[in-house]
């Protein structure tokens, strides 16, 4: 993917996107129902709409799993 | 943990916490040798998630060795800190260590947007829109379609988006600025920026489709 269809995926916005600071508020709720493979998406679309667009949140998403999915092994 | 009102609660009880979680509520709630060996033990084991999260990053931050050690360490005790400061917040809707860990990712991003500044590859208010078809994956040799897109995406900056809109989207879209270190620079907040961001972005793709560059589709959800 390139040139205009790179900016069009760059510049879409998805509506039930929550923001950063809901998607955080309730991240470490998010994180368990990942890790057990519990319908997250399903039950919060609009954070995993947020942490699909958001590169930070994303960032602290995956690294907030990593430490979960560590911790349990 | 702060009280709630009894009619409330009967009618949507709170969460049940579970037995480790509620250990580390109250003990690091007392006083005296119990909270201090608690928060001994939780202060290592922000430290461990501190790392191992520097790391996992490290590829991304051009940063290693003791400096990476230095920003954990930081990291770590700042995350004690916000713990400490919201713990009447946890309801023990997850484990309490899962809470607790969530402040190291705010801590580490935070420390990883300040430590951009300390050499950033280009200043946040260049305009260099040729730079955009580079962002965008363009080869040099596309030259006329480089000089398309980069022309009607000015073009639609110029005309729709305010200057807060304009300063936001040229310092991420154009000059490739993390957004935590653009919030450490705007004294803003995450939240803030990317909704600035968010409606940048929608307004200069409804530009962009009115004048046939790109689909007349508002969204697509995934």
């Amino acid at each position: 993917m390139n040139g205009w269809s790179a900016l069009d995926d760059f510049l879409r916005t998805d509506p039930r996107d929550v923001g950063c600071a809901e998607a955080m508020e309730l991240l470490h709720v998010y994180v368990e129902l990942v890790a057990a493979d519990a319908s997250a998406a399903q039950r919060y679309p609009g954070i995993a709409a947020h942490l699909r667009a958001c590169g930070p949140c994303g960032e602290d998403f995956a690294g907030l799993l990593a430490a979960v999915r560590g911790a349990a092994e | 943990m702060t009280p709630a009102d009894p009619a409330i609660e009967a009618i949507f009880p709170p969460p049940r916490v579970d037995p480790d979680s509620d250990h580390w509520v109250r003990t690091l709630s007392g006083t005296g040798t119990e909270r201090e060996e608690a928060l001994a033990r939780l202060h290592e084991l922000l430290l461990k998630i501190a790392n191992g999260e520097m790391r996992r990053r490290g590829g991304q931050l051009r940063i290693s060795g003791p400096e990476l050690d230095d920003l954990a360490y930081q990291a770590a005790a700042d995350a004690l800190l916000a713990i400490l400061r919201k713990l009447g917040q946890f309801r023990g809707e997850s484990r309490f260590t899962t809470w607790a860990y969530k402040f190291v990712m705010f801590e580490v991003s935070a420390k990883v947007g300040r430590h951009f500044w300390r050499n950033p590859a280009v200043p946040i208010d260049t305009e260099d829109w040729d730079r955009l078809a580079d962002r965008f994956g363009l080869e040099p040799d596309r030259e006329a379609e480089r000089r398309d897109l980069a022309g009607a995406v000015r073009l639609a900056v110029d005309e729709h988006l305010t200057q807060r809109q304009r300063k936001v989207f040229v310092a991420i879209a154009l000059n490739g600025v993390p957004l935590d270190a653009l919030v450490v620079e705007l004294g803003s907040t995450r939240n803030a920026i990317y909704k600035t961001m968010f409606d940048a972005r929608r307004k200069l793709r409804a530009a962009l489709a009115a004048n046939g560059y790109l689909d007349d589709e508002t969204s697509r959800h995934s």
